[in-house]
């Protein structure tokens, strides 16, 4: 058990109930993988009852659809992808040893995307809808045909946003963290696992997006 | 493998229990034993406040118009027991107990793969568990265990929302559970464990796990789903203002129906160490016990459809979820005859956990073979909401998985606290639970079938006799849980020491002391062997 003796910033890397560094590396892996499917099954519940109601009410999904911005949920679709791309370049970095600083750099393009978005979702989004009177429990006001199945969208489209959008507040607060543990020297070549399932996780964030993009904003063919 | 460990000095010696002392010691723990002692510890409790909701309503039904409450306080009765026994004893219990203990013993580990995210889940589980109390305090809840909307999400005055909360928060306890239980078996077995060595307990909780992880997030979302009709008004199940009730249902059994796997397949995993142990021989039939859990785990996603057989689903759905039905019999047929064939000519001895062992042998197979009748669309038009169905799962739920986790917890008991506890009152128990359990809820059978419906506080005249026998088979079966409580508790203190194996059995969780240390072996174990390989006495023996 050589590996136990290794040390990052003072702190062993290996946890005691493991017996090898690659068996603990492995299992922090396979533990993210086997909680993005519990993830899919959460969204997919939403999802399921979405496409239900879709199927059912179309007219009226197609009514609240052309209230939100295809433009917003174009850009932020682009935002989170670069975003992807900028995580998978910290872990390459930290994989082959660049400079910390490097690393700390793409971590950083990857949360102040995740801020892009959020603010795009919350201020460019969510506040016109508020100030449209679309929000509803709060202030859904619209009298035109159809009206409680457009409600009904804009319950689906609040609540599959949102919660995707805490997934991503989140994500940045994991890579705040992990920014922290970067600067502080806990990650090298050997040992950067923590990086790596967080990746993975930031990739899952993505996915969904990719999916409730099309479903909310692309029906009705515009 | 040698039993290298066994003569220590007990006394002197340093393990699990006695390595620190003080509450904090137990509270921050992230020793994957000392975990499994705080739920064992938690679901106790809740599992007396269910049993008192139980015996409630026993007593209200000993008299037609009813003996001691209102209809509405019935109604919150049914639905706090449901809900308690649901997610806050029966889904923790084997996996969270036994399972937490014993998974990385019976695999040679020293802990399971996330220690702190396993103490983590005995908080959310808490947290879930006070929620419920808080309904329980500020006045019940009167939905039934299953929150069928719109009752729940509109006309209900009841808390319904803290108790949705509680079982929403707990469900989480369960996937981080699941999810350290499958990690822990991919990636910490000890050198030579492969996976046609490990013991069928893990198996059967490995695809428990699977389980838990696939279906429960599928509840968090439709309880989530139901919230927001009560509060925001929005028909999203409610059908006079736009929703549909049936998707509700849909998604509720979706996970539900599951969840009656997630509860008895740990149970089938108790019983096949039990049989083994106590027979002194292999499992007959080992891969198919094996496989079965997983035919069990995957044909459990499928047939969700037969709780809505008169729910107005279409008739050509109720007739597929009828034929997939029926198709569980299969993998469940497949353990029984296994078992059974293990028993046959083995060398068996009859302690307490084996009465257990086979109390669920005949309790399950009753409760499973009942399950066939409901599962038939015919029959079950006329025994839909009756007694019957709540004989039928009480079969499976306290004939099963109780027996089962009431043996495992007698069986690994010297394991787990390195004291014996007295045999005789331990057989007296479990003679005591079989009967009490059987007058309680086999009457319920003939209730069911002649047509008495469930969740209702009064009933009609002709019923009464049947109703009064069941009453009293209660008292008995909670005669029956209160002995194992208090030798039990007398154990820890006087019992005899056990040693690290006073059943001679096979297996890794054996080889070690009693109570195991901290790291639970002395130095990693190595495989070499089957599982249950036991010693094949010789042919001239038996002529």
């Amino acid at each position: 058990m050589s590996e136990s003796a290794i040390t990052q910033a003072g702190r062993p890397i290996l946890e005691e109930h493991f017996e090898t560094l690659p068996a603990q590396e492995e299992a922090r892996k396979l533990g993210m993988w086997v909680f993005l499917i519990t993830e899919i099954l959460f969204f997919g519940g939403l999802f399921a009852t979405y496409t239900v109601y879709r199927e059912l009410y179309l007219p009226g999904f197609t009514q609240g659809s052309h209230f939100i911005e295809v433009k917003w949920g174009a850009i932020n679709t682009a935002v989170l992808i670069v975003s992807s791309l900028t995580m998978a370049l910290a872990i390459r970095s930290v994989q082959v040893g660049k400079r910390k600083g490097t690393t700390l750099g793409l971590l950083g393009i990857t949360m102040l995307l995740g801020v892009v978005f959020l603010c795009i979702k919350f201020i460019l989004e969510w506040r016109v809808d508020y100030l449209h009177h679309h929000v509803p429990g709060i202030n859904f006001d619209y009298a035109g045909p159809h009206a409680a199945h457009v409600k009904l969208f804009f319950l689906f489209y609040f609540y599959m946003t949102g919660l995707h959008a805490i997934h991503v507040i989140v994500g940045i607060g994991i890579l705040l963290a992990l920014s922290y543990l970067t600067w502080r020297g806990r990650f090298s070549p050997k040992y950067y696992s923590p990086i790596e399932v967080a990746g993975l996780y930031w990739h899952f964030v993505d996915i969904i997006w990719i999916f409730l993009f099309p479903l909310l904003y692309l029906i009705g063919g515009r | 493998m040698s039993v290298a460990v066994a003569e220590l000095a007990t006394r002197s010696r340093v393990h699990y229990l006695n390595e620190s002392y003080g509450v904090k010691s137990w509270l921050l723990t992230t020793d994957h034993k000392r975990i499994a002692i705080l739920y064992m510890v938690s679901i106790t409790f809740m599992f007396l406040v269910g049993a008192c909701a139980a015996a409630l309503m026993r007593i209200q039904l000993l008299e037609p118009a009813g003996a001691i409450v209102q209809p509405e306080t019935y109604n919150k009765l049914f639905s706090i027991h449901g809900i308690i026994m649901v997610w806050f004893f029966l889904i923790p219990s084997i996996p969270a107990v036994l399972g937490n203990f014993l998974i990385p013993m019976m695999i040679g580990a020293r802990d399971v793969a996330f220690p702190k995210l396993n103490l983590l889940s005995w908080y959310i589980y808490i947290i879930g568990a006070c929620f419920i109390l808080y309904t329980l305090i500020y006045g019940g809840v009167d939905t039934g265990w299953t929150f069928y909307t719109p009752y729940s999400s509109t006309y209900s005055n009841s808390h319904v929302f803290g108790a949705a909360a509680g079982v929403f928060i707990v469900g989480f306890s369960s996937i981080l559970t699941g999810l350290n239980f499958i990690v822990t078996v991919h990636k910490m077995r000890a050198p030579g464990m492969t996976w046609f060595r490990l013991p069928l307990f893990i198996w059967s909780l490995y695809a428990t796990s699977i389980v838990l992880v696939l279906a429960t997030p599928v509840l968090a979302i439709t309880l989530s789903l139901m919230a927001m009709e009560r509060f925001l008004h929005i028909g999203i199940f409610n059908p006079a203002i736009g929703g549909d009730p049936l998707l509700f249902q849909h998604l509720f059994w979706f996970y539900s129906h599951p969840a009656v796997y997630i509860m008895v397949l740990p149970a089938m995993g108790v019983i096949s160490e039990l049989v083994a142990a106590y027979s002194r021989r292999r499992v007959y039939g080992y891969a198919f016990v094996a496989f079965s859990s997983f035919a069990i785990a995957l044909i459990a996603f499928l047939v969700w459809g037969h709780h809505m057989f008169v729910s107005g689903q279409s008739v050509y759905a109720g007739m597929v979820f009828s034929a997939l039905s029926f198709l569980v019999a299969i993998p469940s047929g497949i353990k029984v005859f296994n078992w059974t064939a293990t028993l046959y000519k083995g060398s068996n001895s009859y302690d307490a956990p084996m009465l257990y062992a086979l109390g669920f042998l005949g309790l399950f197979t009753m409760g499973g073979l009942t399950g066939l009748f409901l599962a038939s669309l015919s029959i079950d038009v006329h025994l839909h909401d009756t007694y019957f169905v709540i004989a039928h799962f009480h079969y499976i739920m306290v004939g099963g998985s109780v027996m089962a986790y009431m043996g495992g917890l007698h069986y690994w008991w010297p394991k787990m606290t390195g004291r014996l506890y007295p045999d005789k009152w331990a057989r007296f128990a479990a003679f005591t639970i079989f009967i009490g359990f059987n007058l309680t809820f086999f009457p319920q059978y003939i209730l069911g079938y002649l047509g008495m419906l469930r969740r209702y506080a009064v009933y009609p005249a002709q019923f009464q006799a049947l109703n009064v026998l069941s009453s009293a088979g209660a008292s008995i079966l909670g005669v029956g849980y209160f002995i194992p409580l208090v030798y039990l508790i007398w154990s820890m203190r006087y019992g005899r020491e056990a040693g690290p194996n006073p059943w001679r059995a096979k297996g890794l969780e054996w080889e070690t002391a009693s109570p195991p240390p901290r790291e639970n072996f002395e130095e990693t174990p190595i495989v070499t062997e089957e599982a249950y390989a036991y010693p094949t006495r010789p042919r001239a023996v038996r002529v």
